[in-house]
């Protein structure tokens, strides 16, 4: 007989104090292989309020598309440097901002040998927000983006919430509408 | 071919509604739209690994941060990271913040009108150990007023997050203490329909991790989603079915 997940309960308010010590707003080192970018954005509430105290987390394969996880088993190196987590926090704007690497093309659960487009797996959580909210970063100008596992489950109006756009060289902007009108895109997963 | 033995979904009740207009910041907070489901991938499978040299080993004991002793009542937190099988998870991390026993939290923006305690940061971190335990010595948390309604108290409680082995695990919570009076009026803790989901957020008190002359102990498992079984079939034949 199993018992069920613990059941997730707010951040709150005060997440600071106990999160702050594993921020990490630049995940690659100087030595990391890949294309360095950088990504900044705002987190917006239901009246397109600035949300303040929210905190992402970031988790990304490497260059080549390899997860730094036993059980990542593709025959890709890891890099020493790169363990591919990210933390950050907005700031009192509700903005945020994160330089790391371009991650590469990870497979796809299926049998068509087919990759995934290059993603960032994000979790979302601030105060009033009773559990996580899970996104996803894509790039724009991405062929595979067309044929991606999980965009190709998204109603084709909306996927654009999880396209990144591009606002300068090796720069995105990438928001997040926790609700309403252009509300981003949130998985179960 | 490269089917994945995805994670467990969550029972029907037993995780919160972002929607919850009792909890007066979930409204503007909580998405209006249907989440999308997503079959896991090798992204949701893995989840960041934390190295031993990032872990500090005198993070357990939120009593020992300062050169004085912190007040309050003095208590030790232990229990097991498992998943919904009762498989251990060990080398988990587990961090945890809370405020201190006057009800205060280290932190700005907490403006109550409470002591706060030099000698108590309210935070700590430790890794599980090969059985999936963990303990930490910690001081009991107070009980505080916010303004979400009018005489509005959190019931006492400690903050936890957990990776476990995945991105699709990932978990952050509140722990809370048996009898507390103010959890039937707490409606954080009310969130989760599921009165027996609910229940197991508050600890145990626990005789056998009382240390005598020193602290009393509470036991607080954490459960973590479980996995479904490795697909043996590829994904053809399952298409098929």
């Amino acid at each position: 007989m199993t018992v069920p997940a613990t059941t997730w309960q707010t951040v709150g308010p005060f997440f600071k104090i106990g999160l702050a010590w594993l921020y990490r707003d630049d995940l690659a080192d100087a030595d990391v292989p890949g294309e360095r970018i950088e990504i900044t954005g705002i987190v917006l509430d239901g009246d397109g309020q600035p949300v303040p105290d929210a905190v992402l987390e970031l988790w990304q394969a490497n260059s080549r598309g390899k997860y730094a996880h036993p059980e990542d088993l593709q025959d890709k190196p890891l890099d020493k440097n790169f363990s591919g987590f990210g933390r950050i926090a907005t700031d009192d704007s509700g903005r945020f901002r994160f330089a790391t690497i371009k991650p590469g093309q990870v497979p796809a659960p299926d049998e068509s040998a087919s990759l995934q487009a290059p993603h960032i797996n994000v979790s979302i959580c601030t105060r009033g927000l009773l559990r996580r909210l899970v996104t996803r970063i894509y790039f724009p100008d991405e062929p595979a983006n067309a044929t991606d596992f999980a965009l190709s489950l998204v109603d084709p109006a909306r996927r654009a919430t999880l396209v990144a756009t591009k606002s300068g060289s090796s720069k995105f902007e990438w928001n997040v509408v926790l609700q309403g009108a252009n509300e981003t895109v949130f998985f179960d997963a | 071919m490269k089917s994945v033995a995805g994670y467990r979904r969550y029972l029907p009740g037993t995780q919160p509604e972002y929607l919850h207009p009792s909890y007066a910041s979930s409204v503007k907070r909580s998405p209006s739209q249907l989440l999308v489901y997503l079959p896991h991938t090798l992204s949701e499978i893995t989840g960041p690994v934390f190295g031993q040299e990032l872990i500090d080993a005198k993070a357990f004991d939120l009593t020992k941060q300062s050169a004085g002793e912190p007040l309050g009542e003095r208590i030790i937190v232990s229990g097991r990271v498992i998943d919904e099988d009762g498989r251990p998870l060990p080398h988990t991390l587990v961090e945890i913040w809370q405020a201190n026993a006057a009800g205060r939290y280290q932190h700005a923006i907490d403006q109550h009108n409470a002591p706060l305690d030099p000698n108590f940061t309210g935070c700590g971190h430790t890794v599980t150990d090969a059985e999936g335990r963990y303990r930490f010595v910690t001081i009991k948390p107070g009980a505080y007023p916010w303004t979400n309604h009018y005489n509005a108290w959190r019931a006492a409680h400690i903050h936890f997050s957990v990776f476990g082995p995945a991105f699709a695990t990932r978990l952050i919570t509140q722990m809370y203490f048996p009898g507390d009076p103010l959890m039937p009026r707490d409606p954080i803790f009310n969130c989760t329909a599921d009165e027996s989901a609910r229940n197991r957020l508050i600890s145990l008190f626990d005789w056998q991790t009382t240390v005598p002359l020193h602290a009393l102990g509470y036991q607080f498992d954490i459960i973590m989603s479980g996995r479904e079984a490795i697909p043996f079939e590829s994904g053809r034949h399952a298409k098929n079915k």
